[in-house]
């Protein structure tokens, strides 16, 4: 029985045991000169994980009694995880170094929030829920204020460790509810407590703490605040952490709890989620109009976007679920590619967040230009680049849904959104050149990167690479 | 060949994918070897395309020459053409190759700049061709990427402010028409055009926040496309980022628009809005027949004080498109065939209009008209091929004009005598903007002392012209060459539209009733 258990969560105790060697291998050996090697060799880790969830694994199953889930919605979202989190380690060696930021607890904390989300997306009861979440958070608080020295950085992960720590607050206390009035913490009886209307009082409560808890995490408007602050002061590889991973997994949660929990009850939760869809599309795009500082913007950017992905869940069917993922894929690489850009930016050396500084950059480095014009109208939503594909197939399941208001609502939001897009656009390609220009050449990973998600982005017109079909399937077993 | 449609759509892309990958350096021959590969891939594009026409059975009133293969979410990657759309098809190979000639002179960034012609080209051929739903707005949307860049990076002194107005403007309309295709799609479950064509859309009346719907379904879908296509035809009153755009485009991206771009409001309309919602289309008609009739006036008599020549020609295409939409959806033979002629028609004249402009700006780098005067003296076959797009534009017999508003006067006639009255007297103001704009600018005496030394046309802007001459005279004098193309494709069209209202009963005499 145990050993059987065992096999399921390999992949994680593989990547915890890693994460723990490394550790201690650093700590008595050759400490922050070995943060290279680590960085490489965690990402190599995942990357065969991801391979391994991937390949294998035909048939749903459950471990430990119901409390952990292995199916194709938590594989899906763990070979999101682990292939986007090894990115964007690869991605943040060549910055930490040169910025003296790469020690070797970096890789090390990357990982460990890492196994946190997969347990997150595979939980199967609210305690798992629990251990993941706050194993990834605490993992994230540390990580954002990485740059001890600077006041930004330790003032980004105290925000975000006293913020996280109240959301995890309401959501505990929220599942204290829901165990209290279902009886028991596992998902399957959940279930079969909340049914469309006979929802007891209290666990109405408890649905909407958790869903309160969960939103911060992805932050969803009311529950943003954090992120604007966070992405700002982190180092800008963290940030592109923060931007990717942690959202598939705590998007993964959502899911994983609204319809494995609370899949009878679903018109009791739909209108809480599409609201908070709303508000995330109107107010990332609105705030996000007024910002010069690259990283506050893809803050908002973010905010937005898990406003469209929020709007595939409200739909509350099996086509949303598949919309989100599809979403999430989708986002996913577009944010790689951006950082990718945003990383490699730089004046004598020093890195520059300022979009002013991008006057005329197209004359610089008319390639990297070219391949930001891309993943910017991708992020924007224009046809016929494949971040339109993501809003079409959100739309799609609002409509669906019966949530025609949000769809439009979604679309108008995508415009005001699209200003700010165009305004890097324009100071590329129409602005003004300036004195200070910005260095050209730079890391070949970077550059890399950002040319693979941008071709991603046009030729992924042609069949989406597959998503379509793995997301069908993720989302199949979720809702049934 | 059994890919015909697809080699032209996607031939100028293949150019311009070369241009991007394989041109290096920034030298004078890097520029002219960029110019001449956009103009011979154009020019290939044409030529190809005049197998299409050739192929063409004009008597087959359903899609021909249709491509088919599968694709994602469901939707299929569909070409095909039939005797709406096949002469836009034509009017768009046939004005690229001599938009690029245009353009010889071009110093910056030539590479882009034929990239992002090239590509325009593909985008707005791949419109006129796509047979399924998400990949007409797919072509129809990404088109504002290039013109967007096309407007930013060449454009005039305010082009930043007129490039972000076109795009969000259009982008704006067009998500709106986003999301009724994904109701249609919800309601006919395919986002194959043909197959939405069969489809009868519910029209049963219903409440929207109390609100009471005439047409219900069908109206709103309507409503949806309408916000798209008026933006893009344009319409008064949401014309108003064309003449910015127009102002601030370089040369080429004025011709590219005027003739081309603005025609995918009125395609729209005749390929979505009335096929497809019939009886919404019969039910807001009237609305679409008085903001015609407003902006054929309003917008001549802007036209008529306009200072920036530019300016003028914009405002007068807008004035001309209202002629278009009365046409329309005015849903009877001569009304649909008059505003697709004028539509052809009309991408003739104001791309030469625009090119007439760009001459003379090349020359003196000022578009307003009090800086000129007497060019005559000057340059006197400028002169006459100026006087020939100005009499055209004003719809003198003989020219192409003529016959479009003519044909569209008559369809809308029958249905609504007074927008008739009213759109006819457009006819007069066009003819007093652009013979005053004309006397102006080439008559009266040369006082300008920076206009003495003005050369009249090379022999590369004479040969630019010369097709649009030929074209704008042949079809004037010989309008069954572009008419019996059309017209059984209409005919299918008007036929299916009548029926479905009948069928609809709306209640109180209708366009169709009229009609007969």
């Amino acid at each position: 029985m145990i050993s059987a258990d065992l096999n399921i969560i390999l992949p994680e105790i593989v990547l915890a045991v890693f994460a723990m060697l490394a550790l201690i291998g650093a700590v008595y050996t050759g400490k922050d000169k070995l943060a290279p090697v680590l960085v490489w060799a965690s990402a190599a880790v995942m990357l065969v994980m991801a391979l391994w969830i991937g390949t294998t694994g035909g048939q749903d199953q459950t471990a430990f009694w119901g409390m952990f889930t292995d199916d194709a919605f938590s594989r899906f979202a763990k070979v999101a995880i682990l292939l986007s989190a090894a990115v964007v380690l690869l991605m943040s060696e060549g910055y930490m170094s040169r910025h003296g930021l790469l020690r070797f607890e970096y890789p090390v904390l990357v990982l460990l929030s890492v196994v946190g989300m997969m347990v997150m997306v595979s939980a199967g009861d609210l305690m798992t829920l629990y251990m993941g979440l706050e194993l990834q958070s605490l993992a994230l608080y540390v990580v954002a204020s990485l740059r001890r020295d600077s006041e930004r950085s330790t003032e980004a992960g105290l925000k975000y460790f006293v913020l996280g720590a109240l959301s995890s607050g309401l959501l505990l206390y929220g599942a204290s509810l829901v165990y209290g009035f279902a009886g028991t913490t596992l998902f399957s009886g959940v279930i079969a407590a909340a049914t469309e209307g006979h929802m007891s009082i209290g666990l109405l409560i408890g649905l909407v703490l958790m869903i309160s808890g969960l939103a911060f995490k992805v932050s969803a408007v009311p529950f943003h605040m954090w992120t604007p602050d966070v992405y700002e002061g982190s180092p800008t590889p963290v940030t592109a952490f923060f931007a990717t991973a942690p959202k598939v997994a705590a998007m993964g949660l959502f899911a994983r709890l609204l319809f494995d929990a609370f899949g009878g009850a679903i018109a009791d939760w739909s209108q809480v989620v599409a609201l908070l869809s709303l508000l995330s599309m109107f107010l990332g795009a609105i705030a996000a109009i007024g910002q010069r500082n690259i990283k506050r913007l893809m803050a908002y950017s973010s905010i937005t976007h898990m406003g469209f992905a929020l709007m595939g869940l409200a739909a509350g069917t099996e086509f949303g679920v598949q919309a989100m993922l599809v979403y999430m894929a989708i986002y996913v690489t577009m944010n790689v590619g951006t950082f990718a850009f945003i990383l490699s930016l730089s004046r004598e050396g020093q890195p520059v967040t300022d979009i002013g500084a991008l006057g005329m950059y197209s004359k610089r480095e008319p390639g990297k230009a070219l391949a930001m014009l891309v993943l910017l109208f991708s992020l924007a939503g224009v046809p016929p680049l494949v971040g339109f594909f993501g809003k079409l197939y959100v739309l799609q399941a609002a409509y669906g849904g019966g949530l025609a208001w949000l769809a439009v609502a979604g679309v108008i939001a995508s415009v005001i959104s699209a200003f700010y897009y165009l305004r890097i656009v324009y100071f590329m390609y129409f602005g003004e050149e300036r004195e200070d220009a910005l260095d050209t050449g730079g890391s070949p990973v970077l550059w890399g990167f950002l040319m693979v998600s941008a071709f991603l982005m046009v030729a992924g017109v042609v069949n989406l690479f597959g998503v379509e079909g793995a997301a069908a399937a993720a989302a199949a077993t979720l809702v049934n | 060949m059994d890919n015909l449609l697809s080699i032209v759509t996607f031939l100028p892309a293949l150019a311009a994918l070369i241009l991007a990958l394989f041109l290096r350096g920034g030298d004078a021959a890097a520029d002219r070897n960029a110019k001449w590969l956009a103009m011979i891939a154009t020019s290939a594009t044409f030529v190809i395309s005049l197998f299409i026409l050739f192929q063409f059975d004009a008597s087959n009133t359903g899609f021909q020459m249709v491509e088919e293969g599968t694709w994602i979410m469901g939707m299929n990657y569909k070409m095909g053409v039939d005797g709406i759309s096949v002469l836009f098809v034509m009017l768009t190979t046939f004005m690229m190759p001599l938009t690029i000639l245009a353009s010889w002179d071009v110093k910056l960034r030539v590479k882009e700049y034929m990239i992002a012609f090239l590509l325009l080209e593909t985008l707005m051929l791949g419109v006129f061709m796509a047979l399924d739903l998400v990949l007409f707005y797919l072509f129809f949307e990404a088109g504002l990427i290039p013109m967007f860049l096309i407007i930013g990076i060449w454009g005039g002194k305010n082009r930043i402010y007129a490039s972000f107005k076109f795009f969000l403007y259009t982008f704006l309309g067009s998500v709106l028409m986003l999301v009724a295709m994904v109701a249609m799609y919800a309601d006919a479950g395919t986002t194959d055009i043909p197959t939405l064509l069969a489809h009868e859309f519910a029209f049963a009346d219903f409440e929207v926040l109390g609100i009471h719907i005439v047409g219900g379904l069908q109206t709103m879908l309507w409503l949806a496309f309408f916000a798209s296509f008026a933006v893009k035809m344009p319409m008064w009153p949401v014309h108003t980022w064309l003449p910015d755009a127009h102002v601030q485009a370089p040369t080429a991206g004025s011709v590219v628009l005027a003739a081309i771009l603005l025609k995918m409001g009125g395609y729209g309309f005749l390929r979505f809005s009335l096929p497809m919602f019939p009886v919404g289309s019969e039910v807001m008609a009237p609305l679409v027949f008085w903001m015609s009739a407003i902006a054929i006036v309003y917008t001549s008599l802007v036209a008529l004080v306009q200072e920036d020549m530019k300016k003028l020609i914009a405002y007068s295409s807008v004035a001309h498109m209202g002629y278009v939409t009365m046409g329309i959806f005015a849903a009877n033979q001569q009304g649909i065939d008059g505003a697709i002629f004028q539509m052809i028609s009309h991408g003739f004249i104001s791309g030469a209009l625009f090119l007439c402009v760009g001459v003379i700006y090349d020359r003196m780098h000022t578009r307003e008209i009090d800086a000129y005067g007497g060019l005559v003296n000057r340059m006197p076959a400028y002169a006459l091929i100026f006087m020939l797009f100005t009499m055209a534009n004003v719809g003198l017999p003989g020219t192409s004009g003529f016959i479009g508003e003519f044909l569209t006067l008559m369809g809308i006639f029958q249905v609504n005598t007074w927008v008739a009255a009213v759109a006819a007297s457009g006819v007069i103001f066009s003819a007093a903007y652009a013979l005053w704009l004309y006397r102006r600018v080439v008559l009266g005496d040369l006082i300008k002392e920076s206009l003495r030394t003005i050369q009249d046309m090379t022999a590369r802007e004479k040969w630019i012209f010369a097709p649009l001459v030929v074209m704008t005279l042949w079809l004037g004098v010989y309008p069954a060459a572009a008419l019996d193309i059309i017209g059984p494709s209409v005919e299918a069209l008007v036929g299916n539209y009548d029926t479905a209202v009948a069928a609809a009963d709306l209640g109180g005499p209708t366009v169709a009733e009229a009609n007969h």
